[in-house]
């Protein structure tokens, strides 16, 4: 296996830069923005958990929450007490920061099924608490949040919300890049090969391990925020089990340990229901089909599939 | 490995082909969007929504149409959530450039499109409960279903007829259960009732013997039950097994069927406000609402068979008030044709005769709502 190079890795990064630039060209109407906003929003999502789940081998089942938590900080703070947007999105990733670094400790000490049962745990708890909660949250039937904002100039285009979308990708994208192939990603992936392992060539994996679940945890409540004020509607189903399933489920088909499949695992499920409409009844048929033909014949995840084939095709 | 290449090259080649055909659309129709709650934890509502739209827009095609221009129905299933709505919406208005758009099945997927209906200039008539969808009025959002005040202002009218005045409330934590609590408590003074003892229980509970305990104990003359779905059946059984003697009064969240299975004998004896659809076959022959209702419950179980529920009945009236403001404003001209729906007057529906006003998007009165109280496992109409 080639070792990838300092030039191969921010090609990549160029690729999703002309995608993103490009993009608004074909894109004939607000309909096709709207997904293309919503893909990188998730997919922002999908490059911290990948982080999580394909470098340092640790499942989240409840990232939805840190995704909705930041999502309704964000509307909380800007709608009903009428913080600045930016204030309000800055306090929810400090708050949810925190947040993740305390329950990490301890939920990080469990392993496999144990680890994936606390996480979804913790997704169902803050579930709970936005739907209860409603003087705060307007419980289950949601709450709307004021248009994004920054000293005045307010964003309501869908044009403006690409260009802000596309732009944290590409920082988020070169974040996990830089992170990935410094000394911290090769100590995840050590914890990830063989946990004992790394410990004994000196690793402290227990602080790797909770510095990447805060890192990709406040990359959701990111993505979130963004979600909140560009939607302008928010309900308690943005941090339920099924979106954070849905998160989990785009990282593993676009391909563990890849950050760019993330990218395309986020785009690809987010435009593919659209495509499927025309299925009309058959829909989610059609969308199990998918999903089942692309782990049969490529179960690594796409990217790292099509890789593969690619270099054993063209070589 | 070949073959594995094939389905790979079919699979995508599929999908193209199949995408560019939803871009074939037919010229020159009179064009209606929806999104609906089909699947997902609501699709009790919004299942038999889509096939009374299905069902009467091919009905009305068979008959000429509309202004003598067929009808197309673009229909998507948002599985309950607003997101996929909004995205839904943007794709009726921007894509496939509808005149007017008909869905919503709950309120959170009506409130979170309300921004962009408005934005985009397109009427849009909703299928949700609340009244905040209406209330403040908002331009271009109407809707067809009777609000949860409406049927709280409703209950305590028939209570003060009893002699009714001191009563407890229960109700879970859903957005409709608290919505109606809500306006419980606010309509309360002016109806001459108070409200002792206000107990909640909490989401998917199979139990509240303790919180209508509480109510037992504080003595009171009759009982109000905010909410719908299972936890109907349940605060029902619940009730006889205590041996509550004071009445037990529902809102129209338990207006279907399902309600009266789930509690077997113990709902006898509730009272509850309902549309005139579930009794339909009682009504006097004089009244407009029987002959539409029949007609709806015929039609409706010849093609699905089944029970008919209130659900599809606002979806029949969503309908077929685009249909009445099409002809009316002679045409597709967005701000003509939402004009067209603000100006009925006296237009007979499933849900109701609708008035609709600058100040009022839904056009109900209080009179449309048909007192009901469930006997030997059926529907009685008292007034």
């Amino acid at each position: 296996m080639k070792k990838p190079t300092v030039v191969s890795r921010y090609a990549g990064v160029f690729v999703l830069a002309t995608v993103i630039a490009v993009l608004p060209l074909l894109l004939p109407n607000s309909f096709y923005f709207d997904v293309a906003i919503n893909g990188g929003i998730a997919a922002i999502v999908c490059v911290g958990l990948n982080l999580l789940i394909g470098y340092a081998g640790q499942i989240s089942l409840g990232h939805a929450g840190f995704f909705a938590l930041g999502a309704y900080s964000s509307a909380i703070l800007t709608d009903n007490y009428g913080w600045p947007p930016i204030a309000s999105l800055s306090t929810g990733l400090f708050v949810v920061g925190l947040l993740a670094f305390v329950i990490a400790r301890p939920i990080l000490r469990l392993k496999g099924h144990y680890l994936a049962m606390a996480t979804l745990g913790m997704g169902i708890i803050i579930s709970i608490v936005l739907n209860q909660e409603v003087n705060l949250t307007g419980g289950p039937d949601g709450m709307p949040v004021s248009a994004f904002s920054v000293f005045g100039w307010e964003v309501n285009s869908e044009l403006a919300w690409y260009w802000i979308v596309g732009g944290s990708l590409i920082v988020i994208v070169l974040l996990a890049l830089n992170l990935i192939d410094s000394a911290v990603g090769r100590a995840l992936r050590a914890v990830h090969g063989s946990e004992v392992a790394a410990q004994v060539a000196g690793i402290d994996s227990t602080r790797y391990k909770i510095l990447i679940f805060v890192v990709s945890a406040v990359m959701a409540a990111y993505a979130g925020s963004l979600f909140a004020h560009y939607t302008g509607f928010l309900t308690p189903s943005e941090g339920g089990f099924f979106r954070s399933i849905e998160f989990v489920t785009m990282v593993v088909l676009g391909g563990m340990a890849s950050v760019f499949g993330s990218v395309i695992g986020a785009a690809i499920l987010t435009a593919l229901p659209q495509f499927l409409t025309v299925f009309h009844d058959y829909e989610h048929v059609m969308f199990g089909l998918v999903m089942m033909l692309t782990m049969i014949f490529m179960p690594k995840g796409l990217l790292p599939s099509l890789r593969n084939w690619i270099s054993k095709n063209s070589l | 490995m070949k073959s594995v290449r094939w389905i790979r090259t079919l699979i995508a080649g599929a999908i193209i082909a199949l995408s560019s055909l939803t871009g074939a659309a037919m010229a020159d129709s009179i064009k209606i969007g929806s999104f609906l709650a089909v699947t997902g934890p609501a699709s009790f509502l919004g299942d038999p929504e889509k096939k009374t739209l299905e069902l009467y827009v091919d009905k009305l095609n068979g008959e000429g149409g509309i202004n003598g221009q067929q009808v197309e129905l673009t229909l998507y299933d948002t599985g309950l959530s607003a997101k996929e709505a909004l995205t839904f919406v943007k794709r009726l208005i921007s894509e496939d450039q509808v005149d007017l758009i008909v869905g919503g099945t709950t309120t959170g997927e009506t409130m979170a499109v309300l921004k962009e209906i408005e934005k985009a200039e397109i009427p849009f008539i909703s299928l949700a409960g609340a009244s905040v969808i209406i209330d403040p009025p908002k331009k271009w959002v109407f809707k067809t279903p009777h609000t949860d005040a409406m049927a709280v202002d409703m209950v305590y009218r028939d209570m003060k007829k009893q002699g009714i005045s001191k009563i407890g409330l229960i109700a879970g934590a859903g957005g409709f259960d608290k919505s109606c609590m809500k306006n419980a408590d606010a309509l309360a003074a002016g109806a001459g009732i108070s409200i002792v003892i206000t107990e909640t229980y909490g989401k998917g509970d199979n139990d509240m013997t303790p919180q209508l305990t509480k109510i037992k104990n504080a003595g009171v003359d009759a009982t109000l039950f905010c909410g719908f779905g299972g936890a109907s059946s349940i605060v029902t059984k619940n009730y006889a097994q205590l041996g509550i003697e004071a009445p037990l009064y529902h809102t129209h969240g338990s207006c279907s069927k399902g309600f009266i299975n789930g509690a077997g004998d113990a709902a006898n004896g509730v009272r509850l406000p309902c549309a005139a659809l579930l009794v339909a076959d009682q009504l006097a022959d004089d009244d407009p609402q029987k002959s539409i209702g029949l007609e709806y419950i015929k039609t409706y179980t010849e093609k699905y068979g089944g029970d008919i529920s209130t659900f599809g009945g606002h979806a029949y009236d969503a309908l077929f008030l685009a249909v009445e403001a099409f002809k009316r404003a002679g045409g597709t001209d967005k701000a003509k044709v939402r004009d067209a729906i603000e100006a009925i007057k006296n237009f007979v529906g499933v849900d109701g005769i609708f008035n609709m006003s600058e100040t009022d998007h839904m056009g109900l009165s209080l009179n449309s709502f048909k007192m009901l109280e469930v006997t030997d496992g059926g529907w009685k109409y008292l007034y």
